[in-house]
């Protein structure tokens, strides 16, 4: 066997590397050297997303076409890890509490296992390795929605959040194993793309389509494939929902991608396109339509986070230019999202209060984390100028861009549902500041870590739609 | 000439108006007054060294035999919407740009350093400092633009400035509604201008391809002027109402003129712009915004000159605007209206006399004249409307019958006054004098019906102008000052107005000929006093007589003119009704008519869709709220047969 192929993985390595780091670290160093910890990993990942966006990706594919790790692939991995990363800053305080500092090690090492197995689900081009990086990225999620080991809500969430994986991976398979009869008996996306047409119009091939969208729409939270979302949220400790929310979605997005548009292209008019209009304007609908009734904020941004789904899945629909324009809206995504929860975790961790009611007059107390809060919903709502508008109406002319009538259709949806979460995404800006009433959250102090944090998503949220560069980059990555 | 001074006469400004606005607040009147007036005059040498050096340093690069050249210091692109729809903001430095940046950062160094005296005990100081900085940066932008969009950009940012500044008394009525109807006035013509220009680049940007126009830079306005028969080209001999599309197009872009120039019918606005601060009224509605109809025309010449039709439709707007101007001044009773009715007719003369302009009459002279007059009349304008502010700072009231006798008590405000007053009329030596000397001849060349009638109107301009003086100054004196006698104003007051008064007398002896024409070839001015300059001195100085004999003693001459004929007196004092039209177009015909359907729709169909949108979103999310059960069982229920779903949905689709 050539070893040389592993050099190509250069990502993976880094990330297994880095991983290796913190479990020895953590299994041998004395209680005096814990505290260096999260300090340790923190700069250490950030190392690693600087090199990971540093070295050039590769356009050969290796270990015979299973794995490739080409530009695309490379700014996504990027863009995930600045989610990461600022996943890490907003937690710091959370894992030095009390009763989650003795566990913090396996914190962060799940978090980069479940990262490791993200990147393999980007670069696989096989279904068994993909398979190997899903499960990689679900089963260490289920312990770390557990992690709150004494909250009654964490373990039910973690129970229906393994039940639900399990069941969805069945599905998954079966529908794969459909596909294998029609592949000519390869599991290669290229051999795939090149037989699946022998089964054009086949109703087992329909059902097996249907059966690979649903499992993968459980990773998406797709409707009707999202039940588990809001009570898994709420449920989970608020870092591990923003981790679930923004990273595991993208990652799933771009694997949705791939293998829809490489592995079934060929089948998109005939078979598959029908069910991605139903799947998006379903998901887009019955997310807000959840939203609006909602005043917990982490079951709040479930419901959100389900409509962004379906922004995000758009993409699929528009070829090469989606897929840029896909990236483009999940880095946006990845730092309004995160801005948001980075406010309520801080409100949380501070005063225990997680209810929109209890955010009334917040701006009195505390205005800076209310003006953050207020540019998140902003850009989630996507009102210019800033990035969450940008990244919608890029999304919107990449799937316009192809001419079809019934496209339109779907943006003109899409337009109208982004109506309806101006509604849901207001009534919080509207808690903050205008609802009268004395501040039920007393003022605080937020540290450091979790400063630099919100900052970073504040400016990333009135820059990166001003500054082309981030867009021309995803464009550049995708389509060379 | 390096990009820095063009760059640093932008930005000074522009920072100005961003450190005063959101730091002002905190800023004491002293600091913001000292910066504020220290700034423009950092601006003011900037402008002046930028303006000496185009006229006066002989460089190749900006003479070339005698010619002036027009250099674009800088030109870069901003948005590029298609190859050959690019928008530039750049500097265009030329002899008008030259004389306007003096004429602005002059006027406005004077205005700064007088508001510090003026508006010391007004609240919002500092704010007003601030408005006046955005000004200054939107008008030097206007002037110096390099092409139509940059131009309509601070056009419309001239127009917000000016409404900030004329309510800036927000808590008045008055001054709220005089703002609003400057803003929307002034809009409603720039509609007419933003339609010319888009029918104007419509033609550019659709060019044949052979065609020179065809570049990036087509609306540059040194692209356009060099080929306006190109543009002509362009249009494919397309008409429209008879005449040709280049035609309407630029007559609508002069409509924008009209409504900044405050040109019969669209002069409503400026007399109530009044109700803003003194030197705001001299600063920019009198010597710098209101002349940017005339600067439009002036930097788009070639281009109006290729449709001579424009030019003959410009004339005749200014000439009726001039002599209703001059007839409704006769009659005000406000010294601040009077002097913006005397504001309108003197534009509106500047306007005529590039109306009238032609390259074979005289070299193009009406052109050289009406640069020179706008030159001279910002001086002399600005001059009487800081002598007005320094009255009505003493007087506390606007009104001329307040007044009367002013000049024992106020001799620096006389004097100044005195002379301005003389500059307007146009006695030698004043510096109006040689300007509108140089417009009526420029008209009596072009058509000598022209002359004579603008000849009337300076008679009408010199009576009123001394009617005021000699109400004001002469007249009876009021009562009221044995108890309280009024005063000369604080230094920073007076010194603007002695400087403003000096340039007043010596600027007509500039040879303007030698800076400031239309091709940018050296004119030399000579006065034509046996055609032109007698008559019009001998209308002016009986004129005046008349104005003496009736005003300057108390009498009762003037009070039986006004019963005589009272129909009229009423009429012009009323300004001809004009805005009791405009009241009934918009409330009676468009309000009550138009709106109230288009009100009725907005209501019941417009809100009544969104409210429908609304209920049926909350319905739905009603019913559907089983769905989410917390029983893992149903989900995944629920997700099994939402799979099989879509498989059915897909095999129906494909049926």
């Amino acid at each position: 066997m050539d070893y040389s192929q592993f050099g190509a993985m250069l990502p993976e390595l880094i990330i297994l590397g880095l991983f290796l780091i913190v479990f020895l670290f953590d299994t041998f160093s004395g209680d005096g050297a814990k505290r260096f910890l999260t300090p340790l990993t923190t700069v250490l990942f950030l190392l690693a997303t600087i090199a990971i966006w540093i070295i050039p990706g590769c356009d050969e594919s290796v270990f015979g076409g299973m794995y490739i790790d080409d530009n695309a692939c490379k700014a996504m991995k990027a863009i995930l890890n600045v989610g990461v990363f600022l996943v890490f800053l907003q937690s710091a305080k959370w894992v030095e509490s009390d009763e989650i500092a003795i566990r913090k090690g396996e914190f962060y090492e799940l978090i980069l296992v479940t990262l490791f197995g993200m990147y393999l689900m980007i670069s696989a081009r096989h279904f068994l390795l993909f398979i190997i990086g899903l499960e990689s990225a679900s089963l260490p999620l289920a312990a770390l929605v557990a992690f709150n080991k004494k909250h009654y809500e964490s373990h039910e969430a973690a129970i229906k959040y393994i039940l639900t994986a399990v069941f969805s991976s069945a599905i998954l398979l079966m529908g794969l194993s459909f596909v294998y009869a029609f592949s000519g008996g390869s599991l290669y996306f290229d051999d795939i793309r090149a037989n699946v047409v022998n089964g054009q119009g086949s109703g087992l091939l329909i059902v097996a389509l249907a059966f690979v969208l649903a499992g993968m729409g459980f990773k998406l939270s797709l409707v009707p494939f999202h039940l588990w979302t809001a009570d898994v949220y709420q449920g989970a400790p608020t870092a591990i929902t923003s981790y679930l929310s923004v990273i595991s979605k993208g990652a799933a997005a771009y694997a949705f991608f791939i293998i829809f548009v490489q592995a079934f292209g060929p089948l998109f008019a005939d078979m598959w396109e029908w069910m991605m209009y139903a799947v998006i304007i379903a998901t887009i609908t019955v997310g807000n339509l959840f939203a609006i009734r909602q005043r917990n904020m982490k079951r709040f941004m479930a419901f959100s986070s389900i409509s962004q789904a379906g922004y995000v899945m758009l993409g699929v629909m528009a070829g090469g230019i989606g897929l840029a324009s896909m990236m483009f809206y999940v880095f946006i995504y990845i730092v309004s999202n995160l801005c948001a929860f980075a406010v309520i975790q801080t409100i949380e961790m501070n005063t225990g209060k997680v209810s929109m009611d209890d955010y009334q007059g917040l701006h009195k107390t505390n205005p800076k984390l209310s003006f953050a809060m207020t540019l998140a919903m902003f850009s989630l709502a996507g009102i210019p100028p800033f990035a969450g508008f940008f990244s919608k109406i890029l999304m919107f002319t990449a799937v316009t861009s192809t001419g079809s009538m019934a496209l339109y259709m779907l943006v003109l949806i899409a337009l109208i549902n982004t109506i309806i979460s101006l509604y849901y995404y207001l009534l919080v800006v509207k808690a903050m500041w205008i609802t009268p009433g004395d501040a039920k959250i007393e003022a605080f102090k937020t540290n450091k870590c979790e400063k630099v944090g919100l900052c970073l998503c504040v400016l990333g949220i009135v820059f990166a739609g001003l500054v082309p560069y981030i867009y021309d980059y995803c464009v550049a990555a995708v389509l060379g | 000439m390096g990009i820095t001074l063009p760059i640093l006469i932008l930005a000074l400004p522009f920072t100005m108006f961003l450190i005063l606005g959101i730091g002002g607040v905190k800023m004491s009147r002293k600091l913001a007054g000292t910066i504020g007036i220290l700034a423009n005059g950092a601006l003011m040498t900037f402008c002046y060294i930028v303006a000496l050096t185009y006229f006066f340093s002989g460089n190749e690069e900006f003479i070339v035999d005698g010619v002036r050249q027009q250099v674009q210091l800088f030109d870069v692109t901003w948005l590029a919407f298609t190859d050959r729809m690019v928008v530039n903001i750049g500097f265009l430095l030329d002899p008008i740009c030259a004389m306007m940046l003096i004429v602005i950062s002059t006027i406005s160094f004077m205005v700064h350093l007088y508001s510090w005296g003026y508006m010391e005990h007004e609240p919002g100081f500092q704010r007003y400092y601030a408005f006046l900085a955005l000004f200054t940066f939107s008008m030097l932008g206007l002037v110096v633009a390099t092409n139509i969009f940059q131009m309509y950009i601070f056009w419309e940012l001239v127009g917000v400035s000016s409404f900030l500044l004329i309510g800036f008394f927000y808590k008045l009525p008055s001054a709220v509604s005089a703002s609003k109807k400057a803003f929307i006035v002034t809009r409603f013509a720039d509609l007419f201008m933003l339609i010319g220009i888009l029918v104007l680049s419509y033609y550019v940007s659709n060019a044949p391809i052979e065609s020179p126009l065809a570049n990036a830079s087509a609306f540059n306005f040194l692209n356009l002027n060099a080929q306006p028969s190109n543009v002509i080209a362009s249009t494919l001999g397309a008409t429209f109402l008879g005449g040709s599309v280049l035609t309407w197009a630029m007559i609508l872009i002069f409509v924008g003129g009209m409504g900044k120039s405050a040109m019969l019918p669209l002069h409503i606005w400026l007399p109530d712009a009044m109700e803003g601060p003194t030197p705001v009224s001299a600063l920019i509605h009198a010597a710098t915004m209101v002349v940017a109809g005339v600067y439009l025309v002036a930097r788009f010449f070639p281009m109006y000159l290729a449709v001579p039709d424009s030019l003959e439709f410009i004339t005749i707007v200014g000439a009726i605007t001039a002599f209703y101007a001059a007839v409704v001044a006769c009659c005000q009773i406000d010294i601040k209206r009077i002097l913006a009715f005397s504001t309108i007719s003197q534009i509106a003369f500047m306007m005529v006399s590039l109306g009238v302009a032609r390259p074979e009459l005289h070299d193009g002279l009406g052109y050289m004249a009406s640069m020179f007059h706008l030159f001279t009349h910002a001086m002399f304008k600005a001059l009487l409307f800081l002598g007005a502010g320094a009255l009505i700072h003493a007087v506390h009231s606007n009104n001329y019958t307040e007044m009367g006798g002013m000049r024992k008590y106020m001799p620096i405000t006389h004097w100044t006054f005195l002379i301005g007053c003389l500059a307007i009329a146009g006695i030698w030596p004043f510096s109006g004098f040689f300007s509108k000397d140089e417009m009526l001849s420029a008209m009596y060349a072009n058509n000598a019906l022209w002359g004579v009638w603008m000849t009337m109107v300076a008679g009408l301009t010199a009576f009123y102008m001394f009617r005021m003086y000699f109400l004001v100054f002469w007249w009876e004196e009021n009562p009221h000052y044995k108890e309280h006698s009024p005063h000369d104003a604080p230094w920073q007051m007076s010194l603007p107005l002695i400087i403003l008064a000096a340039v007043s007398c010596v600027a007509g002896f500039i040879p303007f000929g030698e800076f400031v024409t239309w091709n940018r070839a050296p004119y030399h001015i000579h006065i034509d006093w046996v055609g032109v300059a007698i008559p019009s001195l001998c209308v002016a100085t009986c004129a005046i007589a008349l104005a003496a004999w009736l005003y300057a003693k108390k009498n009762d001459k003037p009070a039986k003119m006004k019963a005589a004929l009272p129909a009229l007196w009423q009429a012009a004092n009323r300004r001809f009704y004009w805005d009791e039209i405009y009241m009934f177009i918009t409330h009676k015909i468009i309000f009550n008519g138009i709106c109230r359907g288009i009100a009725w729709f907005d209501r019941h169909i417009i809100d009544g869709t969104m409210d429908a949108m609304a209920s049926v979103t909350q319905y739905c999310s009603l019913k559907i709220k089983g769905m989410q059960s917390g029983s893992v069982q149903t989900y995944v229920l629920w997700y099994f047969f939402g799979a099989l779903l879509l498989a059915a949905i897909t095999w129906i689709c494909l049926l």
